[in-house]
């Protein structure tokens, strides 16, 4: 489905991907894990063209993408959802107009069936009625959500999620966890979740990837990742409780 | 030394002249201003390519033409009036060393008409319509709202500019007309009520100035105006790094006021020179 390779990406001289590859395989949920300011948002922005790479290839379903025009990117793009990790909901419009966007701008659907699709995807998120507030007036949790409800909206093939659970509380993560894994089992949807949330991790992963120093040192399905012996990892996913590592 | 970045290291070493550094430090700033200058004239053409493109979103210009106009004609009339009292008010005093004062109402309405009129509402206009197109798209471009367009399928040109542009070239002609009658009826009320002037006489001598040539001048300029005020405002937004944070907003907020003021200045030199002399109106 998406095959990285070699991609290189640097800003102000500051190196932040050195060569990295990596694939994700059609109906996969692969969780890219790796410390902060280690580069995951900007590999999802990177297959998603929202940048581009200094090096290297990114291909999405068997096209070529760092090399595309707006028109060609905006054609894939209609099958790929983001969750952006601060949300990046539109502050001057309501919630319902949010999540309905793509259905707006993309289809012919009439108003009252586009409010339909958004109460459902908000009944999976957990926010029912809250289709005429704006962002401003929700919380950093909430706005996740809405985010989330966003993304899923056009029932897109793929979906990035930049830290999915990240200042929720523990029952709403748990059911943000359950959705992830619903989509992959039911709709076969492809994902790709980064997150510090080990336990979201390995709830809802498939496979795991770890990102270190611009490159993945690390991958394979969860149970395989557990016994890996790279002390980076080890650390990482025991949350810090080994010995002290020079990052 | 090692964990320099490289340019605070060109510093410490730099021991060129002054007058080395002060080539070097011109010639990147041209280079910068003549990449500003391309990318933004990129911008208009992909706007004005887009325009054509279908389908025009109807509600987005019209929620565009309100905000600009409603917002602005207050101000557009209050400097209006204001222009026309103290041009009538200062010409009345150059034109009685001629003896010619009784001119006043043609001098008034051809300034207001060519000039004043449409280079008084794109100031207003820069300083509040522009200055907020900057602010408004450069927060949506920090806080990754551009970003979220784009992974929509939703180009922002389309979405964001080309209503903005299409409210600003409709709206500046619209509220010239404010301002520029306004600002007559405000020379008018100074000659007649201040400088004792007959008031039929003066509006007779308006009327002779009142050319339909100079009315297309006045509202083409301001048309164009419009079109300068909202690109530079947007191009502005677009163009704040996306890690520049509120600082950057502001930056650029002040830096597409300026831009507009100086390029309305330029561009009216230039479009008096064309309309007046190579399409020949009066
Ligand atoms: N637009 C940008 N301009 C300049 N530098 C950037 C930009 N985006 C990211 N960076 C830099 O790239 C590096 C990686 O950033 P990124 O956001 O991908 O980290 P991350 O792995 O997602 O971290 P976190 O887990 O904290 O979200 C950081 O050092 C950051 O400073
Ligand atoms: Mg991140």
């Amino acid at each position: 489905m998406i095959q990285i390779r070699n991609i290189w990406k640097s800003f102000e001289n500051k190196e932040v991907l050195t060569g990295l590859d990596l694939d994700i395989s059609r109906g996969e949920t692969l969780v890219i894990i790796g410390r902060s300011g280690c580069g995951k948002s900007v590999l999802l922005k990177l297959i998603t063209g929202l940048m581009k790479p200094d090096q290297g290839e990114i291909w999405v379903n068997g096209e070529e993408i760092t090399q595309l025009k707006r028109k060609a990117l905006h054609h894939i793009r209609q099958k790929v959802g983001m969750l952006f990790q601060s949300s990046a909901l539109f502050d001057s419009m309501t919630v319902e107009e949010n999540v309905g966007f793509m259905l707006s701008q993309h289809t012919k659907l009439r108003k009252r069936e586009i409010e339909e699709i958004v109460a459902e995807k908000l009944h999976l998120v957990d926010l029912d009625g809250t289709q005429r507030l704006r962002p401003a007036e929700l919380s950093g949790g909430m706005r996740k959500r809405v985010g989330l409800a966003r993304a899923i909206a056009f029932n897109p093939e793929v979906i990035l999620y930049d830290e999915p659970t990240t200042g929720l509380d523990p029952i709403t993560g748990l059911e943000i966890n359950r959705l992830i894994r619903d989509l992959h089992t039911k709709l076969q949807v492809t994902s790709v979740v980064v997150t510090h949330d080990m336990d979201s991790a390995f709830s809802v992963a498939t496979r795991m990837a770890m990102i270190h120093q611009g490159d993945v040192i690390a991958h394979g399905f969860p149970d395989e990742i557990r016994q890996i012996d790279n002390a980076v990892l080890q650390q990482f996913i025991s949350g810090g409780n080994i010995q002290k590592i020079d990052a | 030394m090692n964990d320099l970045q490289p340019f605070q290291r060109q510093k410490l070493y730099d021991n060129r002249t002054i007058w080395i550094r002060f080539a070097d430090g011109l010639g990147s700033h041209a280079l910068n201003w003549t990449y500003g200058v391309g990318s933004a004239t990129m911008l208009v053409w992909e706007t004005l390519l887009l325009i054509f493109r279908r389908p025009l979103q109807f509600n987005l210009l019209v929620r565009q033409l309100l905000l600009i106009g409603v917002n602005s004609v207050p101000v557009v009339l209050f400097t209006g009036v204001f222009t026309g009292v103290v041009l009538a008010t200062q010409g009345y005093h150059e034109l009685k060393d001629l003896s010619a004062e009784g001119s006043i109402g043609g001098f008034v309405t051809t300034s207001v008409i060519k000039e004043l009129g449409p280079m008084v509402t794109a100031f207003v206009l820069a300083g509040r319509i522009g200055a907020s197109i900057t602010a408004e798209l450069g927060t949506m471009k920090v806080t990754e709202q551009i970003d979220a367009l784009e992974i929509m399928a939703t180009n922002p040109v389309k979405y964001l500019v080309v209503p903005r542009f299409l409210a600003c070239a409709i709206m500046l002609p619209i509220l010239t007309i404010f301002a520029t009658v306004f600002g007559i009826a405000g020379g008018y009320f100074t000659a007649v009520s201040i400088f004792d002037m007959n008031g039929r006489f003066f509006m007779k001598q308006a009327r002779n100035y009142l050319f339909i040539g100079s009315i297309i001048i006045s509202l083409i300029k301001a048309s164009a105006f419009g079109m300068a005020i909202a690109s530079i405002g947007c191009y502005k937004g677009f163009t704040i790094p996306s890690a520049g944070g509120a600082e950057g907003v502001g930056k650029a907020t002040t830096g597409s006021a300026v831009t507009s003021l100086m390029t309305i200045l330029a561009m009216d030199a230039l479009l008096n020179q064309l309309l007046y002399t190579v399409v020949g109106l009066k």
